[in-house]
């Protein structure tokens, strides 16, 4: 696939996963590929904690944009910040002041439920409207979160029947639902939990509130040892056997090699063959389970130090797709 | 001060010393398991242990090998014993329970235990503004925890609670529950929706209907009007909900209480660990413990560099298996040498400087590191999400 159609084919990507499975960073990551492939790109960080912008040598986001790098700008959306937008555009611009100072923005934005959210989403819809990039990304909320906020519209829509902020639930739930706009892009790792939970929260954000979903990221994926067909959970006749205590021994009278090395050789054999294992046993799982195209992204032992090529192996994982 | 002992010393003393023990940390460290392996080990200790999540995440029920997990204390000790010889302990005393918090079980518990008659616990449980407030508003999970945190305290059915924190910095906010309640509650907005208040809102009254009348444009006058007859319903419960986030925040900021950071050994983890750090000695709350989780092992003295001279070495014709195998070793050394690079500000004490890791979020570290015992637990060779993995991840954080 073209990676630049992967990318404008729908203008919002919202890329969601349980915590810690690497969304952030795939979020930024997927915004320096599609910056490459000479897309203007907006990146959205919801409520942020800043971990957006460091990936790019910035501090934090505001509320206001910032340039991250050539073709890429960021910001970090707050509700409070979206409704005194939102009152100034919606003729209660004078009220803003009294209604912020008497505290009754901060009791509406905590008490009324869903707020919060429709207040966010309504301002990435207004982004998107605006067609202020040829990409949105958003690093949306951990999973149990990401549901609960993807699913504020319609509850919305039962609580409040009429009035400004029921129109905003209608047009964020228009904007979610439609497949030409708005797309969700899930992230994990190969591991149990995250796939569960993957597999589950794909299912309800389909079913429930009618999302379109992108591919898979599946992040941390361990390389493949040379001489060894991970990809069929086969073995390879050469990998050393766990159960062959002679493999040490072989090394050490046949070819010279030190003992303890030897014995640090096998073990590292065995806990990687079986971390693999496990990996691919996920993986296939996830396959089984959920019919969607997959992205992998391969673990990098030494830790992130260049998102420029986790992009490149995302553009090479698109092309090849 | 940094060493395995202390830190091993440390858990120990926390899991059979402590009422409450709170694992804070960012996402995918490990924070759940851990939770469940301490509580393990407290109960083996021969201690009536519960773990509860706090997490609306399935995590903890699969870190168990459980197919579900609920808002009541499910006993989990019979299951543990068949795996993990928990009765042929020291102790035959020990239990250990799990649950998962409902917040809106919860909510709805405390409505109907605490309203002064049926008809006002059912105003508000019908009330569509309460509805709605007790299964979405971010904020509730908070509360609730510090509620259902209180209430297993004083059961007295449990020596110690271990408490799982979802993985985001509101974590801690059920810490500041009792003060934003009252903020709340004494909040112009909340008198101004309730009448309550009196003289001054009577002063306001002409503004305040203004203001109100703007809001219900907004989110329409049905959605207010719920709102309102939420809260005059609700009139008359606020001084007890009050009082008992006053007495779990006594209790958390106590000497009863015990906070472990968990982290793994990556730069980002860290700097968020330092944020905790600085967020808990805001509320002069020490930490007891910082669990660097999921570090790679080491199989050999011998550096990546090293290791690197010697595959060259081996001739290209050679033994397919050793070469293999010697990769692994490599990519895993390496790996394990990176981790060394990124606890090096916890032996330091140092701040880690901003351009560190690419999701560095500013130096966070006021706090010295290095006065926190500190414990490893190392990368196991598989997941843990069944009783015997957990056994594994327990026996490396407290077996020599
Ligand atoms: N492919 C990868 N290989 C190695 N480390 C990774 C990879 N992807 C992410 N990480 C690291 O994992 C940690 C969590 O990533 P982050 O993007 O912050 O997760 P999330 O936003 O989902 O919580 C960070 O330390 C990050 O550098
Ligand atoms: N010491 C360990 N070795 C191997 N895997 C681990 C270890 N500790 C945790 N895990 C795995 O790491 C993942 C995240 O663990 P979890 O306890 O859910 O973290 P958190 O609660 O911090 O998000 C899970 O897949 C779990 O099985
Ligand atoms: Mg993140
Ligand atoms: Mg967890």
């Amino acid at each position: 696939m073209d990676p630049s159609a992967f990318f404008t084919g729908t203008a919002v990507h919202l890329v969601a996963g349980k915590g810690g499975v690497g969304r952030t960073t795939l979020t930024a990551a997927l915004g320096i590929a599609a910056a490459r492939v000479g897309l203007e790109v907006l990146l959205v960080e919801i409520e942020g904690r800043g971990g957006l912008a460091a990936g790019f040598g910035h501090r934090a986001l505001g509320y206001e944009e910032t340039v991250l790098a050539e073709r890429i700008r960021g910001r970090s959306l707050r509700a409070e910040d979206c409704l005194v937008e939102y009152l100034g555009g919606h003729g209660l611009g004078l009220l803003t002041r009294p209604m912020v100072d008497s505290g009754l923005v901060e009791v509406i934005t905590r008490g009324t439920p869903g707020i919060k959210d429709i207040l966010l989403l309504g301002k990435i819809r207004q982004l998107e409207q605006a067609r202020c990039a040829d990409v949105i990304l958003v690093d949306t909320p951990a999973s149990g979160h990401a549901l609960s906020f993807l699913r504020s519209p319609q509850g919305l829509l039962d609580a409040i029947d009429n009035g400004p902020v029921n129109d905003q639930a209608v047009a964020a739930l228009h904007l979610l639902q439609d497949a030409a706009r708005c797309q969700v892009l899930l992230v994990t790792t190969p591991e149990e939990t995250p796939v569960s939970e993957t597999i589950e929260t794909a299912y309800r954000l389909e079913d429930e509130i009618g999302l379109h979903l992108g591919p898979v990221l599946v992040n941390g994926v361990l390389a493949r040892t040379p001489h060894r067909d991970t990809d069929t959970g086969h073995s390879n006749p050469d990998d050393p056997d766990p159960d062959d205590p002679d493999a040490e021994g072989r090394w050490v009278r046949e070819l010279g090699i030190d003992r303890d090395l030897a014995h640090a050789v096998q073990q590292a054999a065995v806990f990687g063959r079986r971390r693999r294992d496990a990996q691919r046993r996920q993986v296939l799982r996830l396959t089984e389970q959920l019919p969607l195209p997959r992205l992998e992204v391969a673990h990098r032992p030494d830790g992130i130090d260049d998102l420029g090529a986790l992009a490149e192996e995302l553009l090479g994982g698109l092309r090849a797709w | 001060m940094v060493n395995e002992r202390s830190g091993r010393a440390a858990l120990a003393e926390l899991v059979t010393s402590r009422s409450v023990l709170v694992c804070v940390g960012s996402g995918g460290v490990g924070k759940t398991s851990m939770a469940a392996a301490l509580a393990l080990e407290a109960a083996r200790r021969g201690r009536r242990t519960i773990v509860v999540t706090i997490d609306p995440a399935r995590r903890l029920a699969d870190a168990l090998g459980l197919e579900r997990l609920g808002g009541e204390p499910l006993p989990i000790t019979e299951l543990i014993a068949a795996s993990s010889g928990l009765r042929s302990g020291s102790s035959p005393t020990g239990s250990l329970h799990a649950l998962m918090l409902d917040a809106k079980a919860t909510f709805d518990d405390l409505v109907t235990r605490h309203a002064t008659d049926r008809a006002q616990a059912e105003r508000i449980l019908a009330n569509r503004f309460y509805h709605s407030i007790s299964t979405t508003l971010s904020g509730t999970q908070e509360y609730m925890a510090a509620e259902k945190l209180g209430e297993l305290h004083t059961s007295g059915r449990f020596d110690l609670i271990v408490v799982d924190t979802p993985p985001t910095r509101q974590a801690l906010d059920f810490l500041d529950a009792p003060g934003q309640l009252a903020r709340f509650l004494d909040h112009p907005a909340y008198r101004l929706m309730t009448g309550s208040g009196s003289a001054v809102s009577r002063v306001a009254g002409a503004a305040g209907k203004r203001l109100l009348r703007a809001a219900a444009r907004l989110v329409g006058s049905v959605a207010l009007d719920d709102a309102v007859e939420f809260f005059r319903a609700f009139e008359g419960l606020e001084a007890g909900f009050l009082t008992r986030a006053l007495a779990v925040r006594d209790l958390l900021v106590s000497a009863q209480t015990g906070f472990v950071v968990v982290t793994s050994a990556r730069p980002e983890p860290i700097a968020e660990a330092g944020y905790f750090l600085d967020r808990l000695a805001a509320q002069d709350i020490p930490v007891d413990a910082i669990v660097a989780n999921r570090m790679t092992p080491r199989f050999t003295r011998l550096t990546a560099a090293e290791l690197r001279r010697i595959a060259a070495a081996q001739d290209a014709g050679g033994d397919q298996v050793l070469r293999t195998g010697l990769a692994e070793l490599i990519e895993l050394t390496a790996a394990a040498e990176a981790e060394e690079r990124a606890l090096a500000p916890l032996h330091t004490g140092r701040a880690i400087p901003f351009q560190q890791g690419p999701f560095q979020q500013g130096p966070f570290q006021q706090v010295p590191f290095q006065q926190v015992p500190f414990q490893q637990v190392p990368l196991l060779d598989h997941d843990v999400h069944d009783l015997g993995g957990l056994e594994q991840l327990r026996q490396s954080a407290f077996d020599d």
